[in-house]
């Protein structure tokens, strides 16, 4: 095993746990403490990724160009990523966020879908921008599917594919596979994003590492969707005794976890009922926090909507099907009682 | 032009829209008589079709439409930059062009909002399948109370979105959005687009959120919402809202808001492509509606010189 690059992700897939409510000077604190702790990636924007701000996923209280632009000015050696979402971002705010300080865009499609991220990797890469393709929902297709769909976003340019456990519904041995799959295959480098909510992220994050992968995420306390990611300081931790650390300083990760996260998260991301829910049924991570207010408004388990969510099989970005799931179960519900 | 009271047009573009079209003017053609499909591949299902069909088809492309004097109304159903071509040839040869493609060389229109201000055009956009099906829904809001904000969430089946859609996916984006902020009526407009591979295929779905400006009567929105549907019904069977209009409040950059949330299927008619397709349907069921207005506008036209 070799020593991982690693991308944090708090100013990103935290963004969802934190209602895209992050201040500029949030922003910079975290960006700070991740640039002086040694990490070389930092990822900013909304949490649906560029664009992201709406009534679907939740407005933005500062708008993700500033907090790109606040982070980048406090960085001595980080680079910042930004997610761009085709069908929700285009190439116009990818522009945009490259003039305030975006460096590496991370491309993400459903992981069955790739050849819509054509434009955006080839503009991309005209752009100067690293880029790096991501698969999202990769539970849902057997290894040698996601290799096609990756072999695609290389040919479009991706300097680095990844695997996306959108739903923290992968089992070490399905990550192992997954990732094995596209070492294989491509010439370019290869990534895995976790989430916990199987309580196997830093398990499985080892696992793609075993397999080969070239980088990896994780967020400050986990601080993502769902259960959330692995979490920065226990994966250096954890890579340090495995004897790979890429240059992480453990205890100022540590120090950045508790002194500058946790005083700001709404909550602790953990694989609670719901969470748990989610990585069993396989769903989005971010459909949490949607299904937990569905159900409270309609008068129902959040589990109930998952579960639902997972047998249509829902994807990246349909937070609209949880409305539509839980007004029609609520009707069930009425006329059962009735 | 004028035969039994019909105006002739045809089809350029024999792929799975225009034989889409195709079998929706034999099944309803109004005021229209499909004289002729233009394609390029001799061999091709869609000309393939039509000549099992009895119509009279070209693999030379728009030459022999445009070669055509008695065709007065053309449906193009190729490809943008082939559209950009087509548009200036239509327009010399003095036919009406009604554009299936993104080229947008024409005003944008959707039958039951703006049609009617542009029948004097020779050539007009039916923008993208999402504006379609949620631009409608956005217009019967705005004309009951102005709105600040709109935004259209579509979600359609992968095996739905052929290579045009996939090749250039921020167009949808752009343009859907112009559409709702300038047919619909919202002072800003935001489309999203999302792609779901699920097995059975699902039917095309969309969610329209409406941000009015200020206070707003439930009862007057619900009621033009279920007017709009109705009116979409006449040529799109397969449209419906998937429940009663929801009212939320939701936290907005304007502050907490009153918000209206419409959820919306469509169903496909089925005639040649799959009912899951909605999203193919309601392109060529406001092909064929935009058609047959402009082709009563031509008959009345004819019958006041007359």
């Amino acid at each position: 095993m070799k020593a991982p690059r690693v991308t944090d992700a708090s100013l990103r897939d935290g963004s969802h746990p934190m209602a895209h409510q992050f201040t500029k000077e949030q922003v910079r604190e975290v960006a700070r403490a991740l640039d002086e702790a040694g990490v070389s990636v930092i990822e900013v924007s909304h949490g649906d990724g560029l664009a992201g701000a709406s009534i679907q996923y939740g407005f933005s209280k500062s708008p993700e160009t500033d907090l790109i632009s606040e982070a980048r000015s406090v960085c001595t050696q980080a680079k910042i990523a930004s997610l761009l979402i085709p069908g929700i971002g285009t190439v116009k705010e990818l522009k945009e966020a490259a003039e305030r300080g975006t460096q590496i865009v991370r491309i993400a499609t459903q992981c069955t879908e790739a050849d819509i991220s054509q434009e955006h990797f080839e503009i991309a890469k005209e752009m100067g921008l690293e880029t790096v393709g991501f698969l999202m929902m990769a539970h849902v297709r057997p290894p040698g599917f996601l290799v096609e769909q990756a072999k695609l976003m290389q040919s479009y340019g991706a300097d680095c594919v990844y695997i996306v456990d959108s739903a923290g519904a992968l089992l070490p041995e399905d990550t192992r596979d997954r990732v094995a799959a596209l070492k294989d295959a491509l010439e370019v480098q290869v990534g895995f994003h976790a989430h916990d909510n199987l309580g196997l992220a830093i398990g499985n994050s080892i696992a793609a590492l075993e397999a080969g992968a070239d980088q990896l995420d994780g967020s400050l306390r986990g601080l993502g969707a769902g259960a959330g990611n692995a979490p920065t300081e226990l994966l250096a931790a954890v890579l340090d005794r495995l004897g790979i650390n890429p240059g992480l300083d453990v205890f100022k990760l540590m120090d950045a976890a508790e002194y500058v996260i946790a005083p700001i998260m709404p909550f602790q991301p953990f694989p609670d009922r719901d969470a748990i829910t989610i990585g069993y049924a396989g769903v989005y991570s971010t459909f949490l926090l949607h299904a937990k207010r569905a159900a409270e408004r309609f008068g129902l388990d959040p589990r109930e909507i998952l579960v639902e969510l997972g047998r249509r099989q829902a994807v990246a970005g349909q937070e609209d099907w949880i409305i539509d799931v839980a007004l029609e179960l609520a009707r069930k519900k009425k006329q059962g009682a009735a | 032009m004028v035969e039994d009271g019909r105006v002739k047009v045809a089809i350029v573009g024999s792929g799975n829209i225009g034989t889409d079209l195709m079998y929706k003017l034999l099944k309803n053609p109004g005021h229209m008589r499909l004289a002729m499909v233009a394609g390029i591949v001799p061999e091709s299902e869609g000309l393939k079709r039509a000549r099992e069909l009895g119509i009279e088809t070209t693999h030379e492309g728009i030459g022999p439409v445009l070669e055509d004097p008695e065709i007065k109304i053309v449906f193009d159903a190729t490809s943008a930059k082939a559209h950009v071509r087509h548009a200036k040839l239509l327009k010399e040869a003095g036919k009406i062009a009604i554009d299936l493609t993104p080229a947008a060389r024409g005003p944008y229109v959707v039958p039951v909002a703006n049609l009617t201000e542009h029948l004097d055009k020779d050539n007009v956009n039916l923008l993208t399948c999402g504006a379609q099906a949620t631009i409608p829904l956005v217009y019967a809001v705005s004309r009951v109370t102005p709105v600040l904000y709109a935004e259209m969430v579509s979600t359609v089946a992968s095996l739905s979105a052929g290579p045009g859609t996939r090749q250039n996916i921020d167009e949808f984006t752009f343009t859907t959005a112009r559409g709702l902020e300038k047919i619909g009526g919202a002072k800003r407009g935001k489309a999203i687009i999302i792609l779901n591979p699920a097995d059975p295929p699902i039917m095309m779905r969309n969610t329209v959120y409406v941000v009015p400006e200020g206070d707003f009567d439930e009862e007057e929105v619900r009621s033009s919402v279920e007017k709009m549907i109705a009116q979409v019904q006449e040529y799109v069977p397969g449209y419906h809202l998937k429940s009663e209009p929801v009212f939320d409040e939701k936290e907005t950059p304007w502050g907490k808001k009153r918000i209206v949330v419409l959820l919306v299927e469509v169903e496909g008619a089925g005639d040649f492509l799959p009912k899951y397709a909605g999203n193919l349907d309601i392109m060529t069921s406001a092909a064929r509606g935009v058609g047959e207005q402009f082709a009563r506008h031509l008959l009345e036209e004819k019958e006041v010189v007359a």
